[in-house]
């Protein structure tokens, strides 16, 4: 391991730490906010499109949803100390690593079905 | 600090804050590096002390090299580099400097052979704007005008034109030490270094920031 990779690792959290969720999941994710002394949380609700930097320190996750009629999106750092928790709504089943084509869609067209979905439990 | 030490360009990265902020740092690989030779004023008209940094093996060093590294009593190294010191200064052939020199929040100056470019156009090299790229041009590229005509009748010297651009040595100043580890050689430094991963660079203290 290179002294490069040594920096990376320190920086990462433990893999038990690690928020456990997917893309296509719609999550809450609990991030801390600091206004020179006070400390709040803010929780960012909406789907996860794109997890990107794989499992390097560096990695993202882009947050996507859908606030007034309008896409709102934001990157999260997955290692960042701000981020809380991702606490995961609903698990969404999909079939593509990054769902960049929701940002085309609106309204109906643009839900995702839930993991495990079948069409006998529509009814 | 009154000198500075050499290391090793690893590479970028970002890290954390205690605050959650994450800042872009560069990786330095700092000595450890020893002292090799005390310039003094009665000798050699000034102050200074010189570092090497880099062991290789004796058989790849000059024999000259080897006879002036025995002299000191350190391993041969594959850099040199010299650092002004103040006239008391204590340091004497054989001792070793290491990351430890330089603290967090400490303002450096860094100097690194920066990337070759090779032969480069005046719009690479110094920023100029060319011309359209289309609609009947024909000017695209080209560095334009040379300068007046009859009246100077000559071209002035350090006119900014083509020709070969990098690889020459470019100080950052002012560079805030985010992270030392010396016990890995590892110093962090805000923000981006001159020259390639693996390149030799100096880290001296800053002339101009407070530390």
């Amino acid at each position: 391991m290179n002294l490069l990779q040594e920096v990376e690792q320190a920086q990462r959290r433990s893999d038990d730490a690690l928020p456990k969720f997917n893309v296509g999941d719609t999550v809450k994710v609990h991030f801390r906010i600091v206004e020179g002394e006070k400390e709040r949380i803010q929780i960012f609700e909406g789907v996860v499109i794109a997890r990107n930097g794989g499992s390097s320190s560096n990695a993202n996750f882009t947050v996507r949803r859908v606030a007034f009629n309008e896409g709102v999106e934001r990157i999260f750092p997955l290692h960042s100390p701000r981020v809380e928790k991702v606490e995961v709504i609903r698990e969404g089943q999909v079939r593509r690593a990054k769902l960049y084509y929701l940002r085309d869609r609106s309204g109906k067209a643009a839900r995702l079905k839930a993991k495990g979905y079948t069409k006998t439990e529509k009814s | 600090m009154d000198h500075g030490i050499l290391g090793k360009k690893i590479g970028m990265t970002r890290v954390f804050t205690d605050d959650g902020r994450w800042i872009d740092v560069t990786v330095l690989e700092a000595g450890p590096c020893k002292v090799v030779q005390r310039k003094t004023t009665d000798r050699d008209g000034y102050e200074a002390i010189q570092v090497g940094f880099g062991e290789i093996k004796e058989s790849r060093a000059k024999k000259p090299q080897l006879g002036h590294f025995a002299s000191a009593g350190v391993p041969p190294t594959r850099d040199l580099r010299e650092f002004r010191v103040p006239k008391d200064s204590e340091l004497k052939a054989g001792d070793e400097i290491t990351a430890e020199i330089f603290q967090v929040g400490d303002r450096v100056d860094i100097s690194g052979t920066t990337k070759g470019k090779g032969f480069a156009g005046a719009m690479k090299r110094h920023g100029f704007k060319g011309g359209p790229g289309g609609h009947g041009s024909h000017f695209h590229r080209a560095p334009g005008s040379m300068g007046q005509s009859a009246d100077p009748a000559k071209v002035y010297k350090n006119k900014k034109l083509p020709g070969h651009m990098g690889h020459t040595k470019v100080t950052v100043q002012n560079l805030e030490v985010v992270t030392v580890d010396a016990s890995k050689n590892l110093l962090l430094i805000r923000g981006s270094v001159p020259g390639a991963n693996g390149g030799l660079i100096t880290v001296n203290k800053s002339i101009k920031g407070a530390s």
